[in-house]
This record gives C-alpha cells, structure tokens and sequence, in this order.
C-alpha cells in the first residue's frame, strides 16, 4: 500500500527515476532522493528494525540522521543509518541485529523477560560458578552487538582531501544561510556545510512553508552566486577541535579543513515525549512527519494524533492540522495502546496536567483511535561541536533548556543553538555571527546592535514524562533504557551524570543519546529534587556522527623505503627483510642452497675474496658550524675535539639515564664539517632528538639528517683495495689512507665519501655517494671487480661477520637498560670529559658494581643439537642468571659463537654456563675472549701481503 | 535464565540498595585518607578493611569513581612482562583478577580471551622470545608462535598487513583477558564500603600538612582531615600531590587515546597487539571494539582528543583487517598517563613518614588494580614495603636500580 503522497512543492525525490531494492528478502521501489527509510515507509513497511535490548518493533523516529533502530546492513557494509543513507538501485537490505527476520525475530520474547533484566542485570548474575562465565558470556555477545561484518570483503580506499576557508559555516538553515551570506559580503572566504543533500534546513519542512518559501529561494540564489561561498551538501563535520580544525564527511571521503572562524548554526535536536509503548512504530517526531511531507512526499500514518506541549500553535500542529491530525489541547499521553505484533500502536490513553503541566494519571483515562503519535514536546540544541570545542553550555530554567553561555575563540554559534524560535530572530542572528566571524579575521566592520535574545514562551516542558508503572517507557531507544532504569541506577548509587551514563549505558548507543542524554539530566535532577540548572551533560567527544574507518584511513599511507640499489638486489634474488622502514637484502637466494648454507657462503666469501654490501639505510647526519664538535662532544660518550680532519671513530650516544641508545661512525670532513653515521632504525629518532638538544644548548651548529641523500655500501674483503683503487683518483694504500680515514674523492667521476672500517673485520671501505649516482657505483664496483669475484652479501652475512669480531647491534646486544660499562664500550666512554649526555648517571654506575657484563662465550658442541636461539635465556639450578643476545655458527671458526650477558663474576674466559634453548633443551656453553676473530685486529687495518712485503 | 535474576523479577519494588553509602560530612579524623577514588585507591581501601581489619578510611575523590585511569583504559589484563620483578607482580593481579567477580559479587565479565602481540620484524621477534623465555620460566603461560598459530586463532587477519611488514609471528599469552573496567571500581567501592569505609565524591585535595617529615593531616575543598597516613593513588595528578609533601618523581604526563566502534555481532575472540602498526585491538561483550594506539608524544595535562590518532589509527587497524572499512568509529576520548623513564610503577613508602604512593601507573595501570590494591594495603598496615612492591620504591631512579619494562609495553610509546 503506497503512502506516496501527490508532488509536494521543493520535494528531494525525483519521481522520473525509480529505484528498486530489496528489503528482508522482499522487492520494493522507491525514488531517486529517497532515503532507506522514506522508501520503505513510503511502501507501508513499519517495522524496519528491532530494538537492541527488548527486541521489540520499532520504525521511523526521528529522520535525522539518529535512527538507532533503523539501521540496516548488506553483504558488505553494516550498520547503515536509514534516515540519512540514500537508496540504492539493487541494494539488498536486512534490518541489523535480528535473530530471524524483522518480523519473526525470535528474540522478542526478551520484551517478556523485562522484568528479569533491569538496568545493569548482566552485573549481578551469571558470574557464579565462575566456571558456567564463558558459556554466559558467548550467549551476552551473541545477543548484543548491532551488524554482522562481512570479514571476507576487501579493502575499499577512499581518498582524503584538504581545504581551508576563512570561515567555516555549519549548517546551512536559515542562520546559516545568513551567517555565510554576511561574512562573504565582507570579504571572507566562506564554506557552508550540511550534512541533508539540500541546502535551507528547516526552511525546508519546518512549519508553514509558504512563509518562508520566497525566503529560502532568494537566499539560495545568492548565496549560490556568491563568488565567496563555497558549499557542500550531504557533508558532515564530524569533529570538531582547536583552531578551526575540522572533518569533514562525505560519501566519498575525509576533508580535513583548516578554518580561520567557525560559525556553528547545527540547529536542534528533537526530543521524545515519554509514555508506556513512546517506541512502537508510528510514534514519530514532528520533525520527522514534516520531513517525510516535504521530503519525500510519504504521508507520516493514516490517523495520527499530535502531542504538542506545552500547549500552543506550533508549527508543526498548523501544518498537520492541515493533514487532519488531531491536537491534544491541555492533555497528556498517558500511555499508548499497542496493536500487537507488527502493526504499532492502535490508540493512546489520555489524562489531564496538573498546574505544572504534569500529567494527572489517577484520573480516568480518555481514549483516543489512532495509528499514529506525532510528538512536539521540546527541543535541545545540537551542540555536540559546539562541545566538543570547549564551549560552555548553561540550562536555562526560564528557556528549559541548554543556551552556549562562553564560546571558544574563533568559534561562533547562530539560530535555533542559541535558543531561537522565530525565523526572523535566527536570520538576525546568523547575520549577525557572519559579521562579528568575518570582523575578527579583518573583513569588514563589527556588526552593530546586539544579538537577538531568545524570547516568548518556553517552547520545551520541562518534564514530559508519564511514568505509570505499566508499559515501557523508552527515554533512549538506542539502548532501551526507560525512566525506571534510571531511577534504579540512581537508586543504587550512580547518581552523577557520568555515573549514570557509565552504569545505564545511557548515550552510548549509536546516536551518542541525541535524544536521550537530557531526558536522563531530567530524570537524574527529579529524582534527585535538585533543579537542573547547573548541571551538565556528559562531555562530548568526536564524533558527532560515526565515522567509517575507511574514511579515517583514507588511501593508508604506510611507507616503506627503498636504497638506490633495491633493483639490483631483487634482480639478484635477495631475500628482502624490514629494517625500520626499509626494506634490507637479508641475503641473496641460490638456488637449491638452504638459507643457512647462503648467508655462510656469502660471509665466507668476504673472508676469503671480496664482498659488496648495501649500507645504505644507515643515519647520515651531517654537521657544521663553528659549535658542531662541541655538540658532538655533548652527545657522544667519546672524545672528538681532538679527531684530526680526514680520520673518523666509533661513537656511543646514551640517554640521560646512561643507557646507550645508538651507536655510529663519527668522520671529519673539515675543521666545523663532520658527517655521522647512525644505525639504520634510530635515525629519524637520533635527529629529532639532536634538534632538541642544539636548541636547548644554543649552540652554533647546524643540522643536516643526510639519510636519503646518500647511497652507501661496504666493500669488504682481502680483495678490496684492488677492485676499488682504479675506480677513484686517490690513494688507497695503508700509508696514504690508514684504517679509520675518511677521504673525499671522485669515484668513477662520481662524487664520494670513503670511510676505512672495520665492522666485518676486513679491509674495508664504506663508499657514500650521492644516492642518484648510488646504483650506478654499485654496479660499477660489481663489474670492476669481476675479476676479483666481488660478490653482494646481505644483513645475515653482516651480522655474522660482526658477531666473529665480538662487534655488538645496538638494541640487539642491548636493551633498555644497557650502560655502557656493561656492554663492554667501557673503553669508549671518556669520563674525564667536562660533561656527555648521561655523564651523571654513569658517574653513579661507577660506583657500584655492575649487575651483568656482555661477553664472549661459545658452546661445547661446534653445532649443538638444539642450536639455542637469540634471547634464550642461561640457567643455574632455578635461576634465570643471563641471556644469550647474539648466536651463530661460524664457518670460519667451525664453532657456534656468541653473545651473552652473564653475572659479573662469570665472565672469566672458560666458565662454563648452561643455555636452555627450545623444548627445555640444555646446552652447555663456555666463556671466550672477543674477538673471536683475529683478535689482533690484523686483518682490518691491512696491510695487503703485497704491502707487507714493500 | 539464571537464578540471580530470579529476585529482580520477584520484588515489587527495585532490590538493590545504594553501592556506595556515604556520610554528609567528612569525619575529622581517619586512620588512613585515600586520596583518588579510581580502582587503585578503592581496591586498596577494600583489603585494608578486609584484610587488616582498617575501616576508619576515607577515599577522596575530586570528581566521580573511577573517572580517571579506571574508566579510560582499553581494559586488558595480562602479565606476560619482561623482567622478573615485572611478571611477579602483574601475574598476582591476574590470579587475583580471575576470581574477583567472585569475591565482590558484581560480575566484572573478567574475559580469558587470549593475548596476541604481532612481530612484524627479525628484531620484534627477538624481544618477543625474550618475554617468553622470561614468562615460561616465572610460570606465565606465554609462548612465540608463528603465522599459522595466530591464523587459526583468528582467520580473519590479513597476515601480509596488505604487504606492509608482514606478520612473522607473535607472542601469545592464553591468559590475556578483558574485564568491564568501570565495574572494577564500582565493585571495589561497594565492598569497601560495605565494610565501613567512606568514599567522598566531589571532594579535592588542595593540600597535605605535615610536621617534620611526618604526614598529620588533609586539607581539601571541604575541610580539614587529621591523619597520620595518606595513600596518594591518583593518575595525571600525581606531579601536583607530590609537590605537597615536597617530593619529586621522575613522572612525565602524556595522554593517551582510544576508541571505540559502533558495536558489532562477535567475530574477534582475542586480543591482538601490534607493536609496530602501534594498534591494540579488543571486542567487548557488547560488540564493540575497543581500541588504542601510542601514547601522545608530548606532555600535556589535557584529555582531548585529536584527528591524527584516529586516522593514524584506522589505517594500521585495515592494514590488519582490510573488512572492516564500513565499520564506524563511535567516539574517542583521552586519559592522562603518568610515564617513568622504566615502564614501571612507583609504589610504596616514601621518605615522609606516612605518605605512600601508588603512581606512574602509565599505559599498564588497570591490569594491576587488584595487586596494586592488595599490596598497597599490606604495606599500609606493616609500615613497610611488601615483597612484590619493593622493586618499585621510589628511591629506585636515585639508586640506579630500575625495573626495564618498556620492552613489554604493549606498543611502542
């Protein structure tokens, strides 16, 4: 049966294109235009969802964007708002959270059991046996929780945008309209934003149109010519903070907007009249059967009856007078009759009001046939943004109703927030924000005169509740919470309004208790017989209006990094691994070679011929001016005043409290001009952390985090000088460039940056070059030393090297707590030194005995059975005395070395200790000397066979 | 439908009586004053009472139970820490945490869900093992599992993080629950009170009086207290307290934010931890899921909420279930942490004579409310230290001897 009525002037729907969808299995049509919900009351479907407590039947409410209990789902998206979500050609909708359908969801037998489960029941049952809890509780979250998600869908991106705007409009009513009208025509850039897909608010169906009809046109057209006003329809802000900072919802995306001024004319919230059965479907705000009017052209019920209090023309009387709808002059719904199963109410029980306008239930109640309650009984302003940016908001007892009393700065409200009735007080007022907004960013003048005030009678009761005790009565049908509920609650204790939201759930469902939350104040002072004043609701906090993740998440940039030579890498079947935000060659596959058996290989390779490494990713810092070698004598550990230009030396940073939190090479580059490297994951850290302290002390150096600019890699092996010495235009030989040298250079043209390490502990050379030229380098030194059989290694081959050396991994050898006494830097902490970031605290270290020392140690077995992994810990009887950090089998050595921290009086080469790897295996293990590795450091400083001989 | 309901539907009129019943006025004297009525200071006035038999105690509280730390936290009880001292004390509140419904009858919904922290890298990895190997050998069920493990417990995850940093494995630790965390506090209140104390809403402390080095009495908005011991309990407030005994702690105050989604049939069974996507995720029995992220990394005293953190946080959580674009972010909201420079809890007696405290309580403050209280308590009626609360002495940052724990922070902070 249609409820579609004859083209209603300035109607949304377009009756020339039809939509068809699908609701709980049925075919329906609506038009373009229509929302879910208008399609489907306009097709005579009423119960379009169940309520989340009771089950019970509930339709349309208020159409405005908080329908709770009209929320539906398809197989991909879940809970979606039916009075804001357009319909869609072939959805295929179901109501969220039945259990069999709409119509026969078993759960409504829940609506008998309410007398079983008051406010807050699932607190004093079912936790005794503990034992029978988890049965208890599958059951609980079975029955709550709204939609079912789709977990086998894919991700759907949406794109973010920016804007800005001098000043920011929110809701384009008529205060809106003219706020935005105002501030342009002084010179401000202005959006105007609504979250309905048309711009005029309530000019659009509230009260007698024909009034306002010329009005809204006229503003339209201005403000649509207007070459200052930008808009956006069906667009929500959805939260709102500090200096103008907004999101912006649409269907499409998030627009995060930075505003100069924000003008916030949101209008109000309706709020319900509460009586036995308020819920059931066809009881309905004004506002919604005036929107499904001159919306959607739906006619709101065949015979419904109008509950407008206090007493008097409303608007929304006149215009349903116009239907035929009964108006209840000086009475009171005392409850209303339900027609049983689907079909919502058949009538309501009248009573008179008391002086207080209160209702009078012991009187004989009056009968009233209808099929519909349509309720006018107040409103609260929707100030949830308003809120949220910190405005003050005050209750009025003479207004009954919240008024903003201190708006932040930069934030400005207009109309119907600011307790305004008549059209022409909220359009003087919107008038009036725009100028004073615009003013306060410099355009044009302050506005003259004063603000309108709100005036005439209260147009909310105070108390619109019949509270007999029969019959729910739903003061929050997100959450099916009635008067009782909170009278309980209250009863029990939680009687603060944050108390009794957390206790009642009250305000927590969907809606966030827009229709809800200043009942339950009413509720909470009443029983409380203190007056409302002074009180607050509970603190608001984004979002007005959910938001889907998706758009929070935008397109989700999560970066990782690339070195200059990545192509080479996975030309070569480098098996990649994440280091920090980089992706590293952890070792480069052979076929038919286990992992084991490549990482060996390639480490061997270094030992025996020449290996090529991509050291790419680690810090480079690069520091100048006058002050930098003080800087670097504050954050390093070491001593660097006296580093002659064209060396370099290993560096330790610690924290304040002595912990070491990174490590590098320092090189001198010039007398002020130093180049740093740090590891690969603290860098970003390391920068940011050194930007502070150059602040902090004042002094004259600059900073440069170089990290991106340059390529780096590692040519390591007996064989390097002899690929690398025909590619630059210096000298390599030991005399002309000794171990720890740093030399500026031309390689191959190139510009670069060569250092002479020994992290692997071979001839080495670290070759920095501008990362555009990186790639280039690389294979150039593969080609160069072809002859020489250069080969890559990766990170695992690295690590192994090192580990033969007896070189720890900061934040592997290392932990939160690591000074540097214990992990044997000892040697590179120069105390003498007048001060160094964690100098005090390490003054204390050295005075008390260390608690644990980092050492050597290899295991009985040259391969163990169970090879013990890193972090594994060392048993003595019961006690956890020390972990190994480090572990490998060397191919060099033929044995299974390692690092490990041992207490202080174990650390004599020889000791033996037990390992307890995987399975509680035990393996037993003994302390080395490091290096395990040409201890002498021979191999390193190099000295070629050839240049030994000279 | 079980028995306990029975009454409610048998009674004409609503059975229960007030939780929290107290006097007008402050009495002007109490053994000992409790200052910050979250679930650390209630729970400690419910043993003082209970086990000490101390019921002269006033609980003040400036602004309603549990409006601090207690009712702002992601609710995640678990204690598969790194350092000894770390595991003792946080596996005594998870024991005291599972019967605890029980012993306040009040039904915490104290859930076992399981408790997954994802290694995304070689180095998460290592540390993960670390945890294990230290929680196994305290007796703590926590085990490094690898990808197929956490797919089974979870079908729903995308493993290969949309080929960002894919999981490599986790540590799982079976006894990681969630509980209904206003009802801790509201349940420890009405014990307590029960039991002869008085908590005090509404009431701020403005300032503590003492003589030499010795605690005599309270001063708040309401008057003055006499007494001999106070118990400072309070998060993000801590700083302002213990100024007015004259001492310093090494506290810093971050906030921290969380969210929550419309709620949803159930379809998440634990909880999962991402150190590296910097994301916790948990489904709350009404279908929620609660969620948090980093700690902001700048010290305000202010619990407002910012747009980067939701974004920042969607993005990480779709990376690890891409479905989960329609659901809706419900509301976000804030709550004050106080950090230390070791991830651990400052506890006990201090160097003025009958001013304890119980702070930097940071990131891991909920888990611990049972043992916090319980041990906090003991030290109360002994005048000295317990056992599992002398690690954690103030006097520890002078004396070098830290507890490391920030190797088991949820997510990196």
């Amino acid at each position: 049966m249609s409820r579609r009525l004859a083209p209603q002037p300035g109607e949304w729907i377009d009756r020339n294109r039809p939509v068809t969808f699908r609701f709980e299995g049925r075919p329906y049509s609506g038009f373009a235009g229509d929302t879910i919900t208008s399609a489907l009351w306009a097709a005579g479907v009423r119960v379009l969802g169940r309520s989340f407590k009771y089950h019970r039947p509930r339709g349309l409410y208020g159409l405005d964007g908080s329908d709770s209990n009209a929320m539906f789902e398809t197989r991909d998206v879940v809970n979606i708002r039916g009075d804001r979500a357009p319909i869609e050609e072939g959805m295929d909708l179901r109501a969220v959270n039945t259990f069999g359908g709409v119509e026969r969801d078993r759960l409504r037998i829940m609506n008998r059991f309410g007398r079983f489960t008051p406010v807050g029941f699932y607190y004093k049952a079912f936790h005794r046996p503990r034992s029978l809890f988890p049965f208890f509780e599958n059951q609980i979250r079975r029955v709550a929780g709204l939609g079912t998600v789709n977990s086998g869908k894919a991700l759907r991106h949406t794109p973010k945008d920016y804007a800005f705007c001098d000043v920011l409009v929110i809701g384009a009513g008529p205060a809106g309209l003219a706020a935005a009208l105002a501030a342009a025509d002084a010179g401000a850039r202005v959006l105007l934003v609504d979250e309905s897909p048309r711009l005029g608010g309530s000019l659009t169906w509230h009260g007698n149109l024909d009034d306002s009809r010329d009005r809204l046109a006229d503003a339209l057209r201005r403000v649509e010519a207007h070459q200052r006003i930008q808009t956006r329809t069906a667009t929500c802000v959805a939260g709102l903070y500090a200096d103008g900072w907004a999101a912006l919802i649409d269907r499409l995306r998030l627009t995060k907007l930075r505003a100069r001024a924000v003008i916030v004319a949101t209008g109000v919230f309706e709020q319900p009249a509460v009586f036995p059965h308020n819920d059931l479907p066809g009881v309905m705000f004004a506002g919604a059967a005036q929107r499904l009017i001159h919306h959607y052209a739906v006619l709101p019920a065949e015979r419904p009856v109008i509950d407008t209090r206090p007493e008097g023309d409303s608007p929304a009387a006149a215009l349903l007078k116009r239907e035929g709808i009964n108006l209840l002059a000086g009475r009171f719904i005392a409850r209303a009759r339900p027609a049983g199963g689907l079909a919502g109410i058949r009538g309501v029980e009248l009573c008179r009001v008391d002086e207080r306008g209160l209702p009078r239930i012991e009187q004989r109640a009056e009968q009233l046939a209808c099929d519909a309650v349509v309720m006018s009984v107040g409103w609260t302003p929707n100030d949830t943004l308003l809120r949220m940016v910190g405005t003050r908001m005050e209750y009025s007892a003479e207004r009954e109703q919240f008024l903003p009393v201190e708006l932040p700065g930069g934030v400005f409200a207009a109309g119907k927030v600011n307790g305004l009735v008549g059209l022409e007080d909220r359009w003087a007022d919107g008038l009036h924000a725009g100028q004073a907004a615009a003013s306060a960013l410099g355009f044009g003048a302050a506005p003259g005169g004063s603000r309108p005030a709100p005036a005439g009678p209260a147009i909310n009761h105070p108390y619109p509740v019949s509270d007999p005790d029969e019959g729910k009565n739903f003061v929050d049908l997100d959450e099916d919470l009635q008067v009782k509920d909170f009278r309980n609650a209250i009863q029990e204790g939680f009687n603060s309004p944050e108390l009794l939201k957390r206790y009642s759930t009250v305000g927590m469902g969907p809606s966030q208790g827009k229709h809800a939350n200043l009942m339950a104040l009413r509720v909470l002072a009443k029983e409380r017989g203190e007056p409302l004043a002074g009180k607050q609701i509970t603190t608001a906090r984004p979002f007005s209006t959910p938001v889907a993740l998706g758009h929070l998440a935008g397109r989700i940039f999560t970066p990782y990094r690339h070195t200059p030579a990545h192509a080479f890498h996975t030309e070569r079947g480098a098996r990649m691994m994440f280091a920090g935000t980089w992706l590293r060659p952890e070792y480069y596959e052979v076929v038919g070679k286990t992992r084991e058996a490549c990482i060996q290989e390639e480490a061997l390779h270094v030992r025996g011929a020449v290996g090529l490494i991509d050291v790419g990713t680690l810090g480079k810092m690069e520091l100048g001016g006058p002050d930098a070698v003080r800087f670097l004598e504050r954050i390093y550990t070491g001593r660097f005043d006296n580093l002659k230009v064209g060396a370099s030396r290993y560096g330790v940073a610690c924290d304040e409290s002595g912990v070491v939190i990174d490590d590098g090479v320092v090189a001198r580059l010039g007398p002020d001009r130093f180049y740093v490297s740090t590891t690969t994951s603290g860098a970003d850290a390391i920068y940011r952390e050194w930007q502070r302290w150059a602040l902090c002390w004042g002094l004259k150096v600059i900073l440069n985090n170089a990290t991106a600019h340059w390529g780096a890699m590692n040519l390591a092996g007996p064989r390097a000088r002899q690929v690398l010495q025909p590619l630059v235009d210096i000298s390599l030989a030991a005399a002309d460039f000794p171990y720890m040298g740093v030399r500026e250079c031309r390689l191959d043209g190139v510009p670069a940056r060569v250092l002479r390490v020994g992290f692997v502990g071979e001839l080495g050379y670290e070759i920095h070059v501008p990362a555009g030229h990186a790639l280039g380098v690389w294979n150039r030194l593969m080609e160069a030393g072809r002859a020489a059989d250069v080969r890559p290694f990766g990170v695992e081959a690295q690590r192994l090297l090192r580990l033969e050396k007896g070189h720890i991994i900061v934040s592997q050898d290392t932990d939160g707590l690591t000074q540097p006494f214990e992990a044997g830097l000892g040697w590179a902490v120069k105390m003498d030194k007048p001060f160094f970031i964690g100098q005090r605290s390490l003054k204390i270290h050295q005075r008390r005995p260390l608690k644990r020392t980092l050492v050597g140690f290899q295991t009985d077995e040259a391969r163990p059975r169970t090879m013990p992994r890193e972090n594994h810990l060392i048993i003595e009887g019961k006690e956890m005395i020390g972990r190994v950090t480090s572990i490998a089998y060397s191919p060099t050595l033929k044995r299974t070395i390692g690092l490990a921290y041992l207490p202080p009086s174990m650390t004599a080469p020889d000791t033996r200790f037990t390992i307890r790897a995987d399975g509680g295996e035990l393996v037993p293990a003994q302390v080395c000397r490091i290096p395990f590795y040409d201890p002498a450091g021979e191999r390193q400083r190099m000295t070629t066979p050839e240049e030994d001989a000279r | 439908m079980p028995y306990q309901l029975l009454r409610f539907a048998l009674n004409k009129k609503y059975p229960e009586p007030c939780m929290f019943p107290t006097p007008e006025r402050l009495k002007p004297r109490y053994d000992v004053v409790i200052i910050g009525g979250g679930g650390h200071g209630l729970a400690c006035a419910y043993y003082l009472a209970r086990d000490h038999g101390i019921r002269n105690v006033a609980v003040l509280e400036k602004s309603y139970i549990g409006a601090g730390g207690t009712g702002r936290n992601t609710a995640i009880v678990r204690s598969n820490y790194l350092t000894p001292e770390g595991v003792a004390l946080y596996d005594e509140s998870v024991r005291l945490f599972q019967d605890l419904s029980d012993d306040l009858d009040l039904n915490l919904f104290y859930s076992r869900r399981g408790h997954f922290t994802l290694a995304h890298s070689d180095a998460s990895l290592r540390t993960m093992r670390w945890r294990a190997e230290v929680n196994k050998h305290l007796g703590v069920d926590s085990e490094v599992v690898d990808r197929q493990f956490i797919k089974a417990k979870c079908p729903e995850i995308d493993l290969d993080c949309g080929h960002n940093a894919p999981v490599m494995g986790a540590l799982y630790h079976p006894p990681g629950a969630i509980a209904r965390h206003d009802a801790v506090a509201w349940g420890y209140g009405r014990a307590a009170c029960q039991r002869g104390v008085e908590i005090h809403q509404g009431t701020t402390v403005t300032g503590i009086r003492t003589e030499g080095d010795r605690v005599t009495a309270v001063e708040t908005n309401r008057g003055v207290i006499e007494t001999r011991c106070v118990l400072s309990a309070v998060a993000g407030y801590t700083p302002r307290i213990t100024s007015m005994v004259g001492l310093r702690t090494p506290i810093t105050v971050h906030p921290l934010q969380a969210c929550v989604t419309e709620p949803l049939k159930p379809w998440l069974n634990v909880i999962m931890v991402s150190a590296s996507l910097h994301i916790y995720v948990s489904q709350s029995s009404r279908g929620e899921l609660v969620m948090g992220a980093s700690l902001d990394p700048y010290e305000v005293h202010s619990t407002r909420s910012t747009l980067d953190f939701v974004e920042g946080l969607a993005g990480h959580l779709l990376e690890l279930f891409p479905f989960l674009w329609d659901v809706k972010l419900l509301r976000q909201w804030a709550g004050l942490s106080d950090m230390t420079p070791d991830f651990s809890p400052i506890m006990g007696t201090t160097r003025i004579d009958g001013f304890l405290i119980d702070a930097g309580w940071g990131t891991w403050g909920f888990k611990a409310t049972p043992v916090s209280g319980k041990t906090m308590a003991w030290t109360i009626a002994h005048g000295r230290d317990h056992d599992l609360v002398k690690p954690f002495r103030l006097s520890r940052f002078e004396e070098f001897d830290l507890v490391g724990e920030k190797g088991a922070a949820s997510v990196g902070h």
